[in-house]
């Protein structure tokens, strides 16, 4: 590991301050995957400079039902959080299927949203890496990559957000609150903060250098029905082949599915096609089922990844599914479970993963 | 000596001030186990994978191989060695762990037990898992299952596999409400003669 300096920043503007004085500097916070990237000699910064300070660590419902959730606070914060359990359910699904528990009372909401892929080429030093070393090649195209994207990737990189969280914000509509070093304040769409590779794989966000997440906006959710589910190699402490965070509401011209992938895209893969398709239509497994036919129809998978399109597929069908049967978590000012067809209510739950079994 | 790229640290361990020098690549790990002799805390895969090196952090469970020491602040740093009472008596889930077998090697089990100290910690506030049914409650510490409890305990891996008696120890704890602080004489013979 590279010798570095640190030092810690009050404010946000010192932070930003900071950052701007120095070469070659890399914030911290949390510091659960900053650390590992250093000791594996994929990141080599000169600067260190924490923000744990700086970063606002409440979380406040809003008078317009909206909430926000400062950058600082904690994954283990955020998942036991009664408001966070009770209006976005699947967000603490999400959170809780994440990592550990030592992993997520360090890891912050702003540094989960920025972790880097956990490709094995990118995170071995010894091997070459297009995001790691723009240029030198990709060996996962050819090499193992089981793990990896199976839609929106390119011919220089394959490599997936490998988190959890921000699946769900995707599929709440969250929004990111980022301070620019300019000292502006703008918001963008969490769908939107992560960029696709093209030929720039080595930029995984949309963020500049030295702009920081200060904060996560969340929609008022209204009554629905949730769930994530994720699926992966061991019961726990795995990151996902693949997830799916689910929304079903109910309103005058029937269910509004709303639904978002993990671990099959470079970004959280909003599932805009197959959510469009579902608009508006009684809501038949056939329906579903094409829906995310459609979704997937641009996927480019690898011979060690195909699977993992019709996995997407069937577990984003068995989660809207279980949704409309009304299994799933349910918002507490929900009136009524969200209608479906008859034939579902009674068919068995078919979860990706469940609490039977877990190892030990 | 303190130079750009290291930093003196005046910590809190195990109720005990500590003043070192670090360099700012040193993980609380390697200070632990390096620098003051407190080699209880053991280091397994060093990338956050295994959860042997967890200690608390004002009483939360942490990975100390994950957390740089200059990091640190006013936290109060506890390792296995500082469950422990004035005259080494063990803490009550320590007896439990002997008491329940619930080891073969013993390399992870000081971190499986700082884990499971939190991980109870965070039970008391009623903080549930990914395996509890129905999110927007809180759940019971004292009625845990023995899948919550796995669950819970999930990042603390076990190579001799002795998971089910991990599980065991802790759930004999469970209603005691005394995880951390160490046991009378009598309820350490009370654990030894539960065998």
């Amino acid at each position: 590991m590279k010798p570095f300096t640190y030092v810690r920043a009050r404010t946000l503007p010192h932070a930003v301050d900071l950052f701007a004085d120095r070469d070659d500097a890399h914030f911290v916070a949390g510091g659960t995957n900053v650390t590992d990237l250093l000791k594996l000699g994929v990141l080599a910064a000169s600067h260190l400079i924490d923000v744990t300070d700086a970063l606002p660590r409440e979380i406040e419902t809003l008078p317009d039902g909206t909430t926000r959730i400062g950058a600082g606070v904690s994954n283990a914060v955020l998942a036991g959080h009664r408001a966070i359990r009770g209006r976005y359910p699947a967000l603490a699904a999400a959170l809780l299927a994440g990592a550990s528990g030592q992993i997520r009372n360090a890891a912050t909401v702003g540094g989960n949203l920025l972790q880097r892929t956990r490709c094995t080429y990118f995170q071995d030093v010894t091997r070459p890496c297009n995001k790691r070393e723009p240029g030198t090649g990709c060996p996962a195209l050819a090499g193992a990559h089981r793990d990896l994207s199976v839609i929106g990737g390119s011919g220089t990189c394959i490599a997936t957000h490998p988190g959890d969280m921000a699946v769900a914000l995707a599929m709440y509509d969250a929004e990111v609150e980022v301070l620019h070093t300019d000292g502006r304040t703008t918001r963008l769409p969490v769908g939107e903060l992560h960029r696709l590779p093209g030929d720039r794989p080595d930029r995984d966000t949309v963020l500049a250098p030295g702009e920081i997440v200060t904060a996560v906006h969340l929609p008022d959710p209204g009554p629905h029905r949730s769930a994530y589910r994720k699926v992966r190699d061991r019961q726990s402490y795995a990151f996902a082949l693949v997830s799916v965070a689910a929304a079903v509401t109910a309103g005058p011209d029937g269910s509004t599915v709303r639904l978002a992938f993990g671990s099959v895209a470079p970004r959280p893969w909003r599932a805009g096609t197959a959510e469009e398709r579902l608009r508006g239509h009684a809501l038949t497994d056939e329906l579903v089922r094409a829906a995310l036919d459609a979704e997937f129809a641009a996927a480019t998978p690898l011979p060690g990844n195909a699977f993992k399109v019709e996995m997407a597929k069937a577990v984003g069908l068995a989660t809207v599914r279980d949704l409309l049967a009304g299994r799933g978590e349910n918002t507490p000012d929900q009136a009524h479970d969200v209608p479906g067809p008859a034939e579902h209510r009674h068919t068995p739950s078919a979860p990706a993963e469940g609490p039977e079994g877990a190892a030990g | 000596m303190p130079s750009e790229t290291t930093t003196h640290l005046r910590l809190a361990i195990n109720g005990q001030l500590r003043e070192v020098d670090v360099d700012n690549r040193t993980t609380l790990l390697d200070l632990l186990r390096e620098q003051l002799a407190l080699t209880g805390t053991k280091k397994g895969c060093d990338h956050g994978q295994c959860g042997a090196c967890t200690v608390l952090l004002d009483g939360e469970r942490a990975l100390s191989c994950l957390r740089l020491a200059v990091t640190l602040t006013d936290e109060e740093v506890t390792t296995i060695e500082g469950l422990c009472g004035p005259q080494g008596q063990l803490s009550a889930l320590q007896v439990s762990f002997v008491a329940h077998d619930a080891l073969q090697c013993g390399y992870c089990t000081p971190g499986q037990v700082c884990s499971a100290v939190g991980a109870l910690r965070e039970a008391g506030r009623g903080w549930p898992s990914r395996v509890t049914p129905g999110l927007a409650h809180d759940v019971d510490p004292d009625t845990l299952s023995r899948v919550e409890i796995a669950e819970r305990l999930s990042g603390n891996l076990c190579r001799c596999g002795a998971y089910p008696r991990i599980v065991d120890a802790v759930r004999a704890v469970l209603r005691t409400g005394d995880t951390a602080t160490p046991p009378t004489q009598a309820e350490t013979e009370t654990g030894e003669q539960s065998r």
